[in-house]
């Protein structure tokens, strides 16, 4: 059971990684518009198949 | 494919695939025809750079190309590069603009082809729910008039972006809250990870207290960042309603926050009792989420004013002595000379010196048809110049004139309208006193019997009344139902103004564009046959209303040939038809060209007369038809509880007989409104409760920004859907009244919602004051409560197709 001294940090390194790159993500604006990039990948496609 | 619909393909443009009327003088491109130059143009540049693929896309724009000359001079000012451009290292500008037009995928294609047809940008990316292009460019290579000139032949009219100051402001705060969410998700998570290792243990055996210890601290260790980050701004707003004396649900969510936080961090120093940090955690993200929908939904006011300006040109032409320069319009001063060409937009309030001409100021009266104008005459900023040039001295320039101050009224009103105070704040007031008097009386009945629990059941009280559903229920049913009321073609930018709907009150609905098509149609003809394809040719080359009232009153009928057009004029028409000569135009312009005085002529609409070689042939009576769904879906308000009136720049006797048709009393109409009377209207109706206002126009602008609720209808200006709270992307008047229907719905799923969290509140209150509330049975509650509202909103019925 002592082995949860050392798991349970390493853990939460992961979460805090994990948060900063969203936190990251989230600064530089990669979720200020959710619409956009999703017509993006629509168009493009039938433009490949034209 | 069939012979007729051979003939239809042939017959359209091959850019906007609209009917080319005028076939003999097509623009022709080998065997392609185009509506107008812009089309030709657009057509032309996206087959010059491999783009053709475009008309192969799917969901293509079914808008027409407006073929504009526009310079767009204008956009390289130095001025102009202060205000919106931005340097970027390595020598490129960066630029945001706003762009009309914007629907679809094919829109993002073809924005984000920019750099492709100009050498020089380097990129181009469009944000479609903010109709922005962020453009970059090379300022050696090109020019940013250059880039607006492709957009604009694009069929995207470009205009300065907003500035950036406000709306960095707002994309800051979404960034920020998305920030929050996510670091209180985060530890929330990972809080209840070891909350649940702490239960397992409650449940069994029970957990070494070396590990409960090792766990309990764990938690306070997360719980304090959550709290001291994403969860300050409860406190902050708790603060605020505190100060402002205004009850806010911010209030109660602190004390509770605050409690359980003190306690549970006594608690776990003390290493006994229940920590409660695990609720805590869950709480501050499941709060911050319900904050976000909220923050999205919520009106921007601030936005109203900015696109606005768009309404008037950002340049314009000055005559200086024998030479014409293109300045921007913010130059301008009073005494100048305007070269006003037809199809330009005035930049400024005036009077004529030069020329004769129509204008188009719909903007002012909401009406289409064009009105004439001589020298002398004063003419206003924002009206198109629809037939000839003409010159013009300026009287009132930038926020002097009338559109500027109508504008600034829509400004004003949406900043000091009251806005409406949502259920869930009202019940906030009673809530607070209600749970901290229950929590004394829970401490005071308890001191007497077991002092040291006292507390801890007073602490439990205030918890598990957290109005966590409380607050979440009314933001998670209203995004719900916004989500489906888009898919029936009504967006709603207010949520809150669901609620003003769900209510009763006055509905005022504008005349043209909104109750009647806004488009002129033939109503009455009186005359030959043989006439009509007279007049269809000599009508052929006008884009006046009037003109295409006849084309599509009669489709079938195919236009003379040979065609000379003698003069046009802001009366009418002039031209040869072979031997014949034929005037097309309103009375007293057609009597000019007559033998003999007609006898006197009644009809209702605005008549236009026929004569060829100067007799009376024909006359006819344009009209405005009333839409289809307009009585019925007058009617269906009325029975709903709303009044309804009609309010109108147009003359008493047509308002009075529209009225008629649609079964409004005619002292509830009002006729010959200005922007600005619409607005008092408004005002004084909002005395005696709500009002709506439904409308097209940038005259119904004012009003809707003042009323309780703005609704836009299906092809209103782009003003009119900004200061508005709702847009209907279908035609008709029907999408109101399921709209309202939809808003009832909704307040009674918000409703259902909110009694259900109350109940559980109550549920918890009894638990605790009775000292039957464990940390467990606590620790089920909360979540479960807020599970019960998210599915209470999913499941709510709210918007649906067919009106009940």
């Amino acid at each position: 059971m002592n082995i949860i001294y050392v798991v349970l940090p390493l853990a939460l390194i992961v979460v805090l990684a994990a948060l900063l790159a969203y936190v990251w993500a989230a600064k530089s604006g990669q979720f200020d518009d959710l619409e956009t990039p999703a017509l993006r990948v629509v168009v493009e496609d039938s433009e490949r198949q034209a | 494919m069939t012979a007729t619909a051979e003939l239809v393909r042939e017959l359209t443009c091959a850019h906007c695939r609209l009917p080319v009327v005028d076939v003999t003088d097509h623009h022709g491109h080998d065997a392609l025809l185009f509506c107008c130059s812009g089309c030709q143009t657009a057509w032309s540049i996206l087959h010059d750079h491999g783009l053709g693929g475009y008309y192969t896309l799917p969901e293509r724009r079914e808008l027409a190309v407006t073929s504009s000359s526009r310079s767009f001079e204008e956009f390289d000012h130095p001025t102009f590069h202060e205000l919106h451009v931005r340097g970027l290292t390595g020598g490129a500008q960066r630029v945001v603009l706003v762009v009309e037009g914007i629907h679809c995928a094919s829109c993002v294609w073809l924005v984000e082809r920019v750099p492709l047809l100009v050498p020089g940008v380097i990129r181009a990316e469009l944000n479609v729910r903010r109709s922005e292009v962020a453009l970059e460019w090379d300022p050696a290579a090109t020019r940013l008039s250059a880039i607006a000139q492709t957009l604009a032949s694009l069929g995207y009219p470009p205009h300065p972006g907003s500035g950036g100051a406000r709306e960095d402001v707002r994309r800051k705060e979404e960034r920020a809250s998305l920030v929050r969410i996510g670091i209180a998700g985060a530890i929330a998570i990972n809080v209840m990870l070891a909350a649940l290792a702490m239960y397992t243990g409650w449940f069994g055996p029970g957990l070494d207290s070396q590990y409960e210890h090792f766990f309990r601290w764990l938690s306070l260790g997360l719980v304090i960042p959550a709290i001291a980050g994403p969860g300050r701004v409860f406190f902050r707003g708790a603060w605020a309603a505190i100060r402002t004396r205004a009850l806010h649900l911010d209030l109660p969510i602190a004390v509770a926050l605050g409690a359980g936080f003190v306690r549970g961090a006594i608690n776990t120093v003390d290493g006994n009792g229940p920590v409660y940090l695990d609720g805590i955690a869950i709480l501050i993200f499941l709060l911050l989420v319900g904050r976000y929908l909220q923050q999205r939904w919520q009106r921007a006011a601030t936005d109203a004013s900015e696109l606005l300006h768009s309404l008037t040109p950002h340049g314009c032409r000055v005559v200086e002595g024998d030479e014409v320069r293109e300045v921007p319009a913010k130059a301008l001063t009073p005494g100048m000379l305007l070269d006003v060409r037809a199809g330009d937009t005035l930049a400024a309030d005036g009077v004529i010196e030069r020329g004769q001409t129509t204008l188009n100021t719909a903007w002012l009266t909401g009406e289409s048809l064009p009105v004439s104008a001589n020298v002398g005459d004063t003419v206003l900023a924002g009206t198109l110049n629809v037939s000839a040039p003409v010159q013009v001295r300026v009287t009132n320039a930038g926020e002097q004139t009338r559109v500027a101050r109508v504008l600034q009224q829509v400004e004003e009103s949406a900043l000091h309208r009251a806005p409406v105070v949502l259920l869930a704040n009202r019940i906030a007031g009673w809530f607070v006193v209600v749970v901290l008097t229950l929590a004394v009386i829970t401490w005071a009945l308890w001191v007497p019997r077991d002092p040291s629990a006292a507390m801890d059941h007073a602490i439990a009280l205030l918890i598990v009344t957290c109005p966590c559903a409380l607050a979440m229920a009314t933001p998670l049913s209203v995004t719900v139902a916004l989500g489906r009321a888009a898919r029936l073609g009504i967006l709603v930018k207010g949520g809150d103004s669901l609620q003003v709907l769900a209510g009763r009150g006055t509905i005022m609905l504008d005349k043209t564009g909104t109750i009647t098509t806004g488009e002129s149609a033939l109503a009455e003809w009186q005359g030959p046959e043989w006439v009509k394809p007279l007049v269809l040719a000599v009508e052929a080359g006008s884009l006046h209303p009037v003109a295409e009232g006849f084309r599509r009153a009669w489709p079938d009928v195919s236009p003379a040939v040979g065609v000379e057009t003698e003069h046009v004029q802001g009366g009418g028409i002039v031209a040869h038809v072979g031997e014949r000569q034929v005037v097309v135009g309103s009375p007293r312009f057609v009597t000019t060209f007559l033998d003999q005085a007609p006898a006197r002529h009644e009809s209702v609409g605005t008549p236009v007369w026929v004569a060829v070689d100067g007799t009376l042939t024909a006359t006819a009576a344009f009209g405005d038809p009333v839409r289809h769904d307009a009585a019925t879906s007058v009617q269906a308000l009325e029975s709903r509880g709303w009044r309804v009136e009609m309010l109108s720049g147009d003359a008493a006797p047509v308002c009075r007989s529209v009225a008629q048709t649609i079964g409004i009393p005619v002292e509830r109409t009002h006729a010959e409104s200005t922007p600005e009377s619409k607005r008092l209207a408004v005002e004084e109706k909002l005395r005696s409760g709500p009002v709506v206002m439904v409308g097209d126009g940038v005259n119904d602008a004012a009003a809707m920004a003042t009323a309780s609720v703005g609704i836009a209808v299906h092809g209103g200006a782009e003003a009119a859907l900004v200061s508005s709270d709702a847009y209907l992307t279908t035609a008709g008047l029907a999408p109101v009244v399921t709209m309202i229907d939809g808003a009832r719905r909704t307040m009674r799923v918000v409703k259902r919602n909110i009694a259900f969290s109350l109940a559980y509140n109550l549920l918890g209150i009894a638990l605790a004051m009775t000292g039957h509330l464990d940390p467990v049975v606590a620790a089920i509650m909360m979540p479960l409560s807020s599970l019960t509202v998210v599915a209470g909103a999913w499941y709510g019925r709210t918007f649906r197709r067919e009106p009940a």
